[in-house]
């Protein structure tokens, strides 16, 4: 792994000069208003230049852990429901859905006339049995989590009607997660290991690690998406040779620009940099079971001592908004906009440090590049911004090898990432409900847990609004996590791609789709 | 001859054990190692149930030496089983990329090995000149740079110009021509990485023969200084010289890792990389396995090479 690191090592030198570069940063217009592109022509071979993948990538849905193998698994298939570009759901293989009055049972109507590469009609079978490979005492997938509060599913001609154990009003947008793909059902099962899907584009090759080669399907179903004739998928881990592959032109996109050289790309001529403000973000993590953090003055202590703006400036290099200790990003549909900014202030830490009884404090916080790109040095910056709180931070630098199973929810003050969900709901209960297991500060709050099973029954708009600002809220004042920041995701594609007027937030390669929804100009 | 055919027996059984040996020492680091496959593969969105359920899929559950004990029992039959991550034959995933690495090492080695050799026995001849000087500094220059840096520096100047492509796509079905086009950049950024070592040990072993009795004979008896060297001197300076090719070659083939990243190349130190931090051991044993028996044999043929150039250790007395 320290590999891997080597040619990070030397950019990192750039952090602190990278700061300089911010005024370039603010002429690239959010996607949101750039000029209206023309319309869509189709043909050419697309060539993605990825920041993931590896040998190890596997074509198992269960298994997807990286942008390549879910952007490459999104060319290749379809789910029930897609997140449009604007952050709605809209639908794909299910055509319409209805929920019961207690939103415990949902009907989705599946599209008649879609078929699997290989030729075969896609019935509702095989949509119970991509559903049923991640549920179950067997499952090894890693979406077993947020399928299971599914209890049965049934197939009612041509729809699938599908009981949950409790209401949840927001089950459709589950139903677009990239772990869930409908894939072809043979006695029951979907074979894990097959490429066949009812996608945009048909896999001629897959060589883990190396490249994937598709080409458009021909009786894809949609008639306004999939333009170009062809893809290529490359993965180009490292972010130099990504950089200098789009600027020789052997590539034609690529995502996670660098942010240390991204004014350097930015000079380069014939390269349109995509910036997209999200759901991703930064996380620093207090677990709320280990003493000192057990008293929530000390972690609100800790929320005013961090420079939010600082991280976004150095370690964002200004490609991201400031977060507010709580998860929900702007683009969710229920933000809390009115709640107020939390800023720097290390009087008010001071504060809370004599409220919880101390004149000083002192912590260790474990970080390592595996949490997000730049981890270790926003670790350092929280230590000095917090020293003038009276808070000592010491840094500990933790390797990326194993630290999701060693570090994270195992040391008491850790950095952590998420992606973001597309619902409140769906982030609240991943990591934030009681007895979740990637509650990750291990918090317990009975009037946040009470809400959150509310909210997700909930069918009123309003209602629903006033009860998700209010868990933000409490996240925000009483939870035990810091999050300072929403990193923005940032791509760069050559002159001759065009992309919609619209560019998916809610992940990177616009939601997964790039491949899908642009073209060549 | 019949010493040689004895040493080849002895060393190739030698080698086994020492392959069997290291076969326990991966399979015992990889075990020390943090986490495992389960909890690697999953990583943040682990759970205990599903990794619970990888582990009992995958018999990760089983104690240390049965597991071992499995592995070693189907590798001896020439099985070495599949892939954790994506369940593929390791034989499978192995073999295109050993047959990249190879094609990477031996044209590397076909451009570093006569380059060094000439400029090593160039720079004996014309020794503390010039040429000489400037040969050593440009060598041990390249040589003190980390890999990646002269791979950055090659793609800066013959790549952003698009001489030659900075991503080296590689695959079998590649003209020959094209294969050699394409990878010309890692080739060359290694061809740099590994000259110095073998060309100052050609000067080295060169220049210290320069002083024997027999080549005072040979210059007196007014043989030109390029034939001294070539007819008497490098027969004698052979032996080291070739250890150090061996050895070069040997890192041509297992240490190119970060060279691979660079220029995107398929080749065993990826795979290698990927399996380590997937804690996919077949994969990691196969290749640590390859990469054993290419130093095994390499230093193997470099003894046998030197035995056969010296004519006293043939003929023994």
């Amino acid at each position: 792994m320290t590999i891997r690191n080597l040619p990070n090592g030397i950019s990192r030198r750039g952090v602190l000069k990278g700061a300089s570069a911010l005024g370039a940063a603010s002429l690239i217009l959010p996607a949101g208003v750039r000029p209206a592109s023309a319309e869509p022509k189709k043909g050419g071979i697309l060539r993605v230049g990825m920041g993931h993948g590896s040998t190890s990538d596997s074509l198992d849905p269960g298994s997807w852990d990286n942008a390549y193998s879910q952007v490459f698994a999104t060319a290749r298939h379809n789910n029930l429901t897609e997140i449009a570009a604007d952050g709605s759901l809209a639908p794909e293989i299910a055509e319409s859905w209805e929920a019961s009055a207690d939103a415990m049972t949902w009907t989705f109507t599946i599209r008649q006339g879609v078929t699997f590469h290989s030729g075969k009609d896609l019935t509702p079978e095989d949509v119970v049995a991509s559903i049923n490979y991640h549920r179950g005492e067997e499952s090894t997938s890693a979406a077993k989590p947020i399928v299971e509060n599914i209890t049965d599913i049934k197939i009612d001609g041509q729809n699938v009607v599908i009981s949950l154990n409790g209401g949840n009003a927001d089950f459709p947008f589950i139903m677009s997660d990239y772990h869930i793909p409908i894939m072809p059902a043979v006695d029951g099962k979907i074979d894990p290991t097959s490429t066949d899907g009812c996608g945009p584009y048909v896999v001629d090759k897959f060589d883990p690690g190396v490249e994937a080669l598709l080409t458009r399907n021909p009786n894809y179903w949609k008639s306004d998406r999939a333009h170009f004739d062809g893809i290529v998928l490359l993965p180009i881990v490292d972010a130099a040779a990504r950089q200098n592959a789009l600027m020789s032109g052997e590539v034609d996109v690529i995502d996670r620009v660098d942010l240390n050289t991204v004014h350097l790309l930015q000079r380069a001529p014939n390269i349109k940099i995509l910036s997209v403000s999200g759901t991703q973000h930064y996380t620093f993590i207090m677990d709320s079971r280990a003493d000192p953090f057990t008293d929530n003055n000390v972690r609100m202590a800790v929320k005013h001592a961090v420079n939010r703006e600082e991280l976004v400036e150095k370690i964002l290099n200004g490609y991201g908004v400031v977060g507010n200790d709580h998860p929900i990003g702007r683009s969710n549909r229920f933000h809390a906009d009115d709640l107020e900014q939390r800023t720097y202030d290390p009087d008010k830490a001071k504060f809370y440090l004599r409220e919880a009884g101390m004149d000083s404090l002192s912590l260790t916080l474990s970080a390592s590049e595996a949490a997000f790109g730049g981890a270790v040095d926003a670790a350092v910056l929280i230590s000095e911004s917090a020293a003038a709180a009276g808070i000592t931070v010491e840094v500990s630098r933790e390797p990326a090898d194993g630290y999701w199973s060693n570090v994270w929810m195992q040391k008491p003050f850790v950095a952590s990432y998420w992606g973001g969900r597309p619902t409140e709901d769906w982030m609240f209960s991943t990591a934030y409900a009681s007895g979740a297991p990637w509650n990750e500060s291990y918090w317990e709050h009975e009037g946040f847990n009470k809400l959150l099973v509310e909210a997700r029954s909930e069918l009123d708009e309003a209602k629903r609004r006033e009860m998700y600002v209010e868990m933000q809220r409490l996240v925000r004042d009483e939870g035990s996590t810091v999050i300072p920041m929403f990193a923005n995701y940032v791509m760069a594609h050559t002159d001759a791609v065009a992309t919609p007027e619209q560019i998916g937030a809610n992940w990177t390669m616009d939601g997964f789709r790039a491949i899908e929804r642009w073209w060549f100009a | 001859m019949a010493n040689i055919w004895r040493m080849l027996a002895q060393r190739l059984g030698l080698g086994l054990v020492t392959l069997f040996v290291i076969s326990l020492l991966i399979f015992g680091a990889a075990e020390l190692l943090p986490g495992d496959f389960a909890q690697a593969v999953l990583g943040q969105s682990a759970t205990e149930e599903t990794v619970a359920a990888i582990r009992a899929e995958y018999g990760l559950d089983r104690p240390f030496h049965t597991r071992y004990v499995d592995w070693l029992g189907s590798a001896l039959q020439g099985d070495f089983g599949q892939s954790l991550a994506n369940r593929k034959p390791v034989a499978d995933m192995i073999g295109d990329r050993l047959a990249n690495t190879l094609f990477l090492a031996l044209y590397a080695a076909a451009i570093a090995v006569p380059l060094s050799l000439m400029l090593g026995i160039l720079a004996a001849l014309f020794r503390n000149s010039i040429f000489d000087r400037s040969v050593n500094a440009l060598a041990l220059t390249s040589i003190s740079f980390p890999e990646f840096f002269v791979a950055y520096i090659l793609i800066l100047w013959l790549a952003q110009s698009g001489l030659f492509p900075s991503i080296s796509r590689f695959s079998v079905d590649l003209p020959l021509g094209q294969k050699l086009y394409n990878t010309f950049l890692p080739a060359l950024t290694l061809t740099l990485v590994v000259t110095a070592h073998m060309m100052r040990m050609t000067r080295a072993a060169i220049i210290n023969l320069l002083a024997s009795p027999y080549i005072e004979m040979a210059r007196l008896k007014g043989m030109p200084p390029f034939r001294v060297i070539t007819r008497h001197a490098l027969p004698n300076a052979l032996a080291p010289i070739i250890n150090v090719i061996a050895l070069n070659l040997a890192y041509l083939i297992t240490g190119v890792v970060v060279v691979e990243v660079v220029f995107v190349y398929p080749g065993l130190g990826q795979l290698m990389v990927d399996s380590v931090a997937k804690r996919d051991i077949p994969v990691v044993q196969a290749v640590a396995l390859i990469f054993a028996a290419a130093y095994v044999l390499l230093n193997l043929t470099a003894d046998v090479l030197s035995t056969l150039t010296n004519p006293r250790l043939m003929h023994r007395r």
